[in-house]
């Protein structure tokens, strides 16, 4: 361990503010990636699941392009 | 090889195989990352011969956010070429999820070199050769991402998007070896292939840990959103509908 208490952990040698806004914004960003990728993931499954049972061409999922079938 | 390029260029057998590995990519990443994160910000002795005193432990996150940033885009300039020589699909899937998840790590490693920067510079900004040129990298991937929605048909917008990472890739060496051919503020490169690492090793092997931990989750996450970028563009075809058949 190469801090004494939980205070002095958080207080970084007085580089607190720096070294938790590096670390924070990252985990933060990366956090938002995963979020972001089982949101898409769960919409898409539920797109084709709806697909699937109607049989249908056109309902709006999540097309990004005018050809997208 | 041709066998080889044609079973991974098939959405059908890169859906069913990236089932298989991506939970284990998920599961390494996160437990390299666990590691290295409490190993560098708990465990690792406070840095003592510079004087930078704590703050040297944004360096677990800025230098695998740095590694990332040029691989991600090295990776996709390959995945674009791939797509442009052999017109493989999935590779320009690939190249499209891509992009965002390089375009955060690039904003990652400015951000927290800025913030770096602040208590052992003095400054958080400087026009120097290795930050402008990672500036330039963050450009270049908006860049990627805006062309390719930018058409209305998905092919133009892919071949463009493929061609503007082809070209860009040329900013990699330029990044890499900014801080050797000019005389920059930023420090030259942590790891070299050809000599051991000038930090102790508690302090390069918790950061060996975070950059592996970085690249499994790039691999993980690209696996992921290239699955679902392969429904989004095969929603009609028939083996997906035969998936949801199966499924049920």
């Amino acid at each position: 361990m190469a801090f004494t208490s939980f205070g002095a952990f958080l207080a970084m040698g007085g580089h607190g503010p720096y070294v938790w806004a590096a670390w924070g914004v990252t985990a933060l960003l990366m956090v938002a990636c995963i979020v972001h990728a089982r949101f898409e993931r769960r919409q898409l499954a539920s797109a084709v699941k709806r697909r699937a049972r109607r049989g249908d061409r056109h309902p709006p999922h999540q097309a990004r392009h005018a050809d997208d079938t | 090889m041709w066998t080889f390029i044609h079973k991974w260029g098939s959405p059908k057998w890169f859906y069913a195989i990236s089932a298989k590995v991506q939970p284990w990519c998920w599961a390494v990443s996160l437990i390299l990352i666990a590691t290295g994160t409490v190993w560098g910000l708990a465990f690792t002795p406070t840095e003592v011969n510079q004087g930078q005193g704590d703050s040297f432990r944004i360096i677990y996150v800025h230098v695998p956010a740095a590694f990332l940033a040029q691989s991600v885009f090295v990776s996709m300039a390959a995945a674009s070429l791939v797509f442009m020589v052999w017109k493989v699909k999935v590779a320009d899937m690939a190249a499209t999820v891509m992009a965002p998840f390089g375009a955060v790590m690039t904003f990652v490693a400015l951000f927290s070199g800025a913030v770096w920067g602040v208590p052992t510079w003095g400054t958080w900004w400087m026009w120097d050769a290795r930050l402008t040129s990672m500036l330039i990298l963050l450009f270049l991937f908006l860049g990627v991402i805006a062309l390719r929605s930018a058409f209305t048909r998905r092919e133009g917008g892919s071949k463009a998007a493929s061609v503007l990472a082809m070209v860009g890739v040329i900013n990699i060496p330029i990044i890499k070896y900014s801080v050797d051919w000019w005389f920059t503020l930023h420090q030259s490169a942590t790891f070299t292939l050809t000599s051991r690492p000038l930090m102790p090793m508690e302090m390069w092997l918790p950061l060996l840990i975070m950059v592996l931990g970085f690249y499994c989750f790039f691999i993980a996450l690209t696996l992921m959103r290239t699955r679902s970028e392969i429904l989004r563009r095969e929603i009609d075809k028939r083996w997906v509908r035969d998936l949801i058949k199966e499924a049920q």
